[in-house]
């Protein structure tokens, strides 16, 4: 029996939505024969074909511009951004024009568009095929932003996306492919997920752990470990940055109290930046401690194994700074 | 090959009148901006006409164009209505774009007319991916890019023709080398004379065409339409042109010789196109007289319509950022 990773998710919903609608295509480097650096598409090419499948030059804003004017001929692409890192190319069509499209035309015309990026480290990969830019793209009105963490919830939020209509930042973690956590089976068939609907990973009464994408995985591996030490850490998973959950994460936090955010973004300005402040405002009555941040260190992703274990929160770090912040908040 | 398209007379009167319209809406545009009437940034299409009618003369219905910061003539040739553009220009909810873009992303999405654009060469993979949709569709559609000389040293200009060439996609890229980006003249902004020259690089045909005559472009759209119809790709058309103003609606333009301004406006589009209506094709001038006083009123009546149109209410700020909120949720 195999075992549904993440990768055949991702695989599988474009796939399904690709056969209900022939308006569904995928534009990106070496999408095509070649399966894609993370294989992400591989046999897609030899399902849909060239018509559904559009391997490009390596030119981003291309990508990513060619798929926006598609999308306001009526198409729904799905453009592929290898690295995240490498959306810094494409900022223009993203922010500039598939944002804003719909508003600015006085919504004349929408951008059912999806763009996948694979994002954070993927081990040594450092400071430019590493970051976690989806901050960058909560603070633009017009754009969407997902983050999911599971199979089943990268299936199930991408063929969402994909009936969207509009634009998507589809946010893919590249330590997740190989999928530990993914029920048995080759195809397992999930039903689109809407979005702004939090999960509860891990049910607990003392403090709520919001995290998204790999950091989640970590968070609930340092929930484990906090709960032999007797302390009831609530993991909760957004899903969705944009849009947010907040009636989920306002009951998590009205249960313990206590709210902890963990990403894998530096923490300066990232989107627990957000989450803390609205919470702050919003659930001051029900904390009985300031907010905790937890977040890559402020600066670029470095090579060394060692140095990248320091900057980027750990199930270690993540234990660490929980046990510390509820010694002071008790 | 090249496509010779015969006019009659009526359809030459048209062409006249469709270059005198864009002529009069931005003249009397700048007025109404001067008199503080206009908000915003305005960048006047005068002089370029004969690009944007000789080009949109070849389009037909399911066909799609990207335009520019200079965008009123493009959306005036594709048949755009002056009243709703006025109204958009007074930032009026019955402007095209119900007073949330003004002149830098007009839009009239019903005519495939995708949108000025504040980002110069930002339209132009926006053209390009249309064209894909077109071919993914087999619908024998063409699309267009208008642009700037300057436009032309941004990453997608590059980027665009690239993939347009090699996957033939149906697409013409007119480029109007008016001389100038913004100030700065062509010779100081790249080291080549003709635009047309970098078609070179893709293996795509690229055509110089004299934009100050309507029927010269006319001539190179055809078979630039054609071809693309056809299945064989695209083409760059360099339309050689000029502006006779300032950058935009301000600028006095102080940075261009006056021998280059008076060689130009002895070339201008309309005066042109209006000795040959009158000498060659015969046309009398009290025909021209009516288009001219048609075109007046008009442009008179368009813009006292746009005067009374309500303001958008305060309340739809926050429309149509997203299609599906999700119950305001992602406007949160
Ligand atoms: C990406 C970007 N850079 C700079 C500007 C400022 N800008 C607006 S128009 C313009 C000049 C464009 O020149 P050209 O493409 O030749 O078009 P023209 O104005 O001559 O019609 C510049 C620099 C801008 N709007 N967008
Ligand atoms: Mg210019």
């Amino acid at each position: 029996m195999t075992t549904f990773t993440y990768a055949d998710a991702i695989r599988q919903a474009i796939s399904e939505e690709m056969d209900a609608n022939s308006d569904v295509f995928m534009i990106g480097e070496d999408i095509g024969e070649s399966g894609g650096v993370f294989g992400v598409s591989k046999t897609l090419w030899e399902k849909h074909g060239h018509h559904q499948m559009w391997d490009t030059p390596i030119s981003e804003t291309a990508v990513v511009g060619l798929a926006v004017g598609a999308a306001m001929m009526g198409a729904r692409p799905v453009a592929e951004i290898m690295f995240s890192d490498f959306s810094m190319l494409a900022m223009d069509q993203i922010v500039n024009q598939a944002a804003k499209l719909h508003y600015m035309t006085g919504g004349q015309l929408s951008v059912p568009l999806v763009i996948r990026m694979v994002t954070g480290t993927g081990g040594s990969t450092a400071a430019q095929h590493s970051q976690s830019l989806e901050g960058m793209f909560t603070g633009v009105p017009g754009l969407k932003v997902l983050a999911p963490s599971t199979p089943e919830d990268a299936k199930g939020l991408l063929r969402a996306a994909i009936q969207d209509p509009d634009p998507v930042i589809f946010f893919e973690h590249k330590l997740l492919y190989g999928g530990r956590g993914g029920p048995a089976g080759d195809v397992v068939p999930v039903d689109p997920i809407r979005f702004g609907v939090g999960r509860i990973h891990r049910e607990g009464t003392d403090v709520t752990i919001v995290s998204y994408l790999r950091t989640l995985h970590h968070a609930l591996a340092a929930a484990e470990e906090l709960a032999e030490e007797g302390i009831s850490a609530e993991v909760w998973d957004p899903r969705t940055l944009v849009p947010f959950d907040r009636a989920g994460l306002a009951a998590s936090i009205k249960k313990t109290g206590r709210l902890v955010i963990a990403h894998e973004a530096p923490v300066r300005g990232g989107f627990g930046a957000e989450i803390a402040a609205w919470a702050a405002s919003e659930c001051f009555g029900d904390l009985t401690a300031p907010v905790l941040r937890i977040g890559a260190q402020n600066a670029p992703i470095p090579y060394a194994p060692i140095l990248e274990n320091t900057v980027l929160p750990t199930q270690a770090s993540i234990a660490n700074d929980v046990r510390a912040f509820m010694k002071r908040a008790r | 090959m090249t496509a010779t398209v015969t006019k009659t007379l009526d359809e030459r009167l048209e062409l006249f009148r469709q270059m005198l319209l864009i002529r009069r809406f931005e003249e009397k545009a700048s007025r109404l901006r001067a008199k503080g009437l206009i908000p915003g940034f305005l960048h006047p299409y005068i002089g370029q006409e004969a690009v944007a009618v000789g080009i949109c003369d070849q389009l037909r219905d399911g066909d799609a164009l990207t335009s520019t910061h200079r965008g009123h003539g493009h959306m005036i040739a594709r048949g755009a209505d002056p009243k709703r553009m006025y109204a958009e220009l007074y930032a009026r909810e019955t402007g095209y774009n119900r007073g949330k873009g003004g002149s830098l992303h007009m839009m009239d999405a019903d005519r495939g007319f995708l949108g000025a654009n504040g980002i110069v060469g930002g339209g132009i993979p926006l053209a390009t991916g249309a064209a894909l949709q077109m071919l993914r569709g087999r619908t024998g559609g063409v699309a267009v890019s208008f642009f700037g000389d300057g436009a032309t040293n941004e990453g997608t200009f590059h980027e665009s023709l690239n993939i347009a060439s090699l996957w033939k996609l149906p697409i013409l890229y007119v480029c109007e080398n008016n001389l100038y980006g913004e100030f700065t003249r062509q010779d100081k902004h790249q080291s080549i004379k003709d635009v047309a020259d970098r078609a070179a690089a893709y293996a795509m045909k690229g055509v110089i065409v004299d934009g100050n005559d309507v029927e010269a472009v006319i001539a190179v759209a055809a078979e630039a339409t054609a071809r693309a119809r056809a299945g064989e790709g695209p083409t760059l058309i360099e339309a050689k042109t000029y502006r006779h103003r300032g950058h935009f609606e301000g600028d006095m333009a102080r940075y261009r010789p006056q021998e280059e301004v008076d060689f130009w406006m002895k070339r201008d589009p309309l005066d042109l196109y209006e000795a040959r209506l009158t000498g060659e094709f015969g046309a009398d001038a009290d025909a021209i007289q009516a288009i001219r006083d048609a075109v007046e009123q008009q442009l008179d009546a368009a813009a006292e319509w746009a005067g009374e149109q309500p303001h958008p209410d305060p309340s739809e700020s926050t429309e149509d950022v997203y299609v599906d909120s999700y119950e305001g949720a992602a406007l949160r």
